[in-house]
C-alpha cells in the first residue's frame, strides 16, 4: 500500500477523526458474547486473518500519522507522559528492537531496518525518518530508545521490570490512556497500579494474571482486550487533562450521541523481552463512533445488551454511568432482539 | 493495623508496630504522636535499651495537629536528637544520615502517613533495603495529596473535596497512593459539571 493510505485527521479541536468502511470492518470489537464481566481473558498473540488488526505484531492502520502527530503535541505540553526509571534503559532497547524488526518484516514497503554489526539504519517512510545509530548506545539517538521508537508507534507502552515475584511499572509512553496517570503510577507493583479497579481484586483476577505473566516466555506474546467509552474522538483522555475533556460528557443528546460517543477498545499485548527480562505492554487504543459501529448489525445488537446490563460499578469506573441510559436508548433502535452468534467477528446480513 | 485507616485499596500502605531489632545503628524518625511509638519501642528493648540508645539518632517534627512531644524524646538521651519544624527542614539532615548509613542500620518511622511516606521514600532512594525500614502509624490522619492536574502537593488535607493549594481546582481525594510521591491522588471533582462542588466533609483529622 502506498503512503496515501494514511489519513490526515485530528483528535482534538475540530475532531475530524473518522473510520473508513474498511477500518470499521476490521475494528476489534471486544465482546464475544452479549454480556461483560472482568476476566483474565488472555490468548496467544499469534497472527490472525489477513487484513485484521491481528495480522501483524504491531498493527499500523490509516490513523498512524495523525496519531503520531497527536502524541507529539501531548509530549510537548507534558513531557512527563513519557518516563523511564534509570534501570529500564536496556528494556527500552529491547522494545526498540522488537518494534523495528517486526515492522520491517511486516510492512516492508513502509519500514526498513539494516544492520551492520551494532550499526543500525532505520527507515520509516510514512514519517520521513532515516536514522543511523549504534544499538545499545543512547547518545546516538535523539531520545532514549523507548521514547524514540514509541514516538513512531501507535498505542501506549509500559515496560514492567520483574523482581521479587512481582512486576513493577518502571517505564512508559502514555498519551492515549483511559484515564490513568503514568507519572503517579510509575514505580508501583502489579496490585498497586491496579488498585482502583473495582471487583476484580476480590475475584482474584489480578492474582491469577500476575502468576500467569511472571511465567511469560520469550517469543510467546499474549493479548487481551479492554474497553471503555469516550465522548468525542480524544486519544488523550488523561487524568491530567480531565478538566478539559470532562465537560463534554455533559453535552450528549439523542441527536448527537451517534456521532460523538465512541467505543474505545484497547488491544493489549504482553511480550517478554530478551536482554532485560522485562515485559513490554503495548496498549493500542481503537476508537469507533456509535454511528459507525451500528453499521454492523451483530455489533449493534450486542453492544446494546452489554451496555444495558453492565454492572453499575464498572460503568462508574469506566466513566460512562451518567450517559448509560442515553446510550441504551440510542442503541436499542438497532436491537431487534434476534440472537447473536458467538465470537466478535462481524457478519454480513 | 489501625482501624481508622481500614477499608481501602491495594496501593495503600499498611503499617505495623515498631519492634527493636539488632542493628549496627538505629535511626528513628517521628512526627506528632509518633513520639509515643518511639518511647514504646525503647521500653520494649528492656535491658538492651541503653545499648540501643547509645547508637540511636532521633529526628522529630511536631505533628500537623500541633502535637509537640519533643520533651519525651529528648528525655530518652539518645546519642543524638534533632527537632525540626517541618519535613522540608529535616530532610537534608535525614538524607545525610541515610547517605552515610552503614550496613545494618535499622530505621524506625512513626507518626502520620505523610511523615512515614516521605521518610520511607528518602530511605529507599538512598538505597536502603525495604527490610531495614519499620513503620507505625500514630496520630493525625490528615493526608498529603498530589493534584493530578498541576502536580502540586497540598499538605495536611483535612476535607474531601478540598481546594488545591497550587492551581485552585476542587479536588476529591482518592485512596490511590504513590510511594514515589509519598502522596494520595487528588482529582478535579467538578470537571464534568463545572461549579457543582459538593460540600467539603472533614474526613481526615
Amino acid at each position: 500500500m502506498g503512503l496515501d493510505f494514511f489519513k490526515q485527521e485530528t483528535f482534538r479541536d475540530d475532531y475530524t477523526f473518522r473510520n473508513s468502511p474498511e477500518a470499521i470492518r476490521r475494528f476489534p470489537f471486544p465482546f464475544a458474547e452479549d454480556s461483560y464481566m472482568y476476566s483474565v481473558n488472555m490468548e496467544p498473540h499469534v497472527a490472525g486473518p489477513k487484513g485484521s488488526v491481528f495480522e501483524h505484531m504491531f498493527d499500523v492502520d490509516e490513523h498512524y500519522l495523525s496519531e503520531m502527530r497527536d502524541r507529539a503535541m501531548v509530549l510537548r505540553d507534558d513531557p512527563l507522559r513519557c518516563q523511564s526509571l534509570p534501570h529500564m534503559t536496556l528494556a527500552g532497547w529491547d522494545l526498540l528492537e522488537l518494534i523495528m524488526e517486526s515492522k520491517a518484516r511486516d510492512y516492508p514497503d513502509w519500514f526498513e531496518l539494516h544492520k551492520t554489526g551494532n550499526r543500525w539504519t532505520w527507515i520509516n517512510r510514512p514519517m520521513e525518518i532515516e536514522q543511523t545509530f549504534t544499538f545499545l548506545n543512547e547518545s546516538t539517538l535523539p531520545h532514549g530508545p523507548m521514547e524514540y521508537i514509541t514516538r513512531q508507534t501507535q498505542g501506549d507502552f509500559t515496560l514492567q521490570d520483574q523482581r521479587d515475584n512481582n512486576l513493577w511499572i518502571d517505564a512508559g509512553m502514555v498519551t492515549t490512556q483511559a484515564d490513568w496517570s503514568l507519572d503517579f503510577d510509575i514505580g508501583m507493583g502489579f496490585h498497586e497500579w491496579h488498585a482502583p479497579v473495582p471487583h476484580a481484586h476480590q475475584m482474584g483476577v489480578f492474582d491469577r494474571a500476575l502468576k500467569f505473566l511472571l511465567k511469560l516466555q520469550l517469543g510467546a506474546p499474549v493479548r487481551r482486550f479492554n474497553w471503555t467509552m469516550t465522548v468525542d474522538p480524544i486519544l488523550d483522555t488523561s487524568p491530567e487533562t480531565y478538566p478539559k475533556w470532562g465537560p463534554s460528557k455533559a453535552t450528549l443528546t439523542l441527536d448527537n450521541i451517534g456521532h460523538r460517543q465512541h467505543l474505545r477498545v484497547e488491544l493489549q499485548s504482553l511480550h517478554r523481552l530478551p536482554r532485560s527480562n522485562a515485559i513490554a505492554f503495548p496498549i493500542r487504543a481503537y476508537l469507533i463512533k456509535f454511528e459507525e459501529l451500528v453499521t454492523m448489525p451483530k455489533w449493534a445488537r450486542r453492544l446494546h445488551r452489554v451496555v444495558r446490563d453492565v454492572h453499575p460499578d464498572l460503568a462508574t469506573y469506566k466513566g460512562f454511568l451518567r450517559n448509560r441510559d442515553l446510550m441504551v436508548q440510542y442503541l436499542s433502535q438497532f436491537d431487534d432482539g434476534k440472537p447473536t452468534s458467538p465470537g466478535w467477528w462481524p457478519e454480513p446480513e | 493495623m489501625n482501624s481508622e485507616l481500614e477499608g481501602t485499596i491495594r496501593s495503600r500502605p499498611v503499617y505495623g508496630t515498631l519492634e527493636p531489632r539488632e542493628g549496627s545503628g538505629h535511626l528513628m524518625v517521628a512526627d506528632g504522636e509518633g513520639a509515643g511509638a518511639i518511647v514504646d519501642l525503647v521500653a520494649g528493648a528492656g535491658a538492651g535499651a541503653a545499648d540501643m540508645l547509645a547508637r540511636t539518632q532521633i529526628i522529630y517534627i511536631p505533628g500537623p495537629n500541633g502535637t509537640d512531644q519533643s520533651d519525651r524524646l529528648r528525655a530518652l538521651n539518645a546519642w543524638s536528637f534533632f527537632r525540626a519544624n517541618d519535613y522540608a527542614t529535616a530532610q537534608p539532615r535525614l538524607r545525610k544520615v541515610l547517605g552515610d548509613a552503614h550496613m545494618g542500620l535499622q530505621i524506625y518511622l512513626s507518626g502520620t502517613e505523610g511523615l512515614i511516606g516521605q521518610a520511607q521514600r528518602d530511605a529507599i532512594e538512598a538505597g536502603l533495603p525495604h527490610s531495614a525500614v519499620q513503620t507505625e502509624f500514630r496520630g493525625s490522619t490528615v493526608r498529603r495529596v498530589q493534584c493530578v492536574h498541576c502536580k502540586g502537593i497540598t499538605e495536611n488535607v483535612r476535607t474531601d473535596p478540598f481546594k488545591c493549594s497550587h492551581c485552585g481546582l476542587n479536588l476529591f481525594v482518592r485512596d490511590h497512593y504513590s510511594r514515589r510521591h509519598a502522596a494520595f491522588q487528588g482529582v478535579n471533582i467538578d470537571a464534568e459539571d463545572p461549579g457543582h462542588v459538593p460540600p467539603a466533609v472533614e474526613r481526615f483529622k
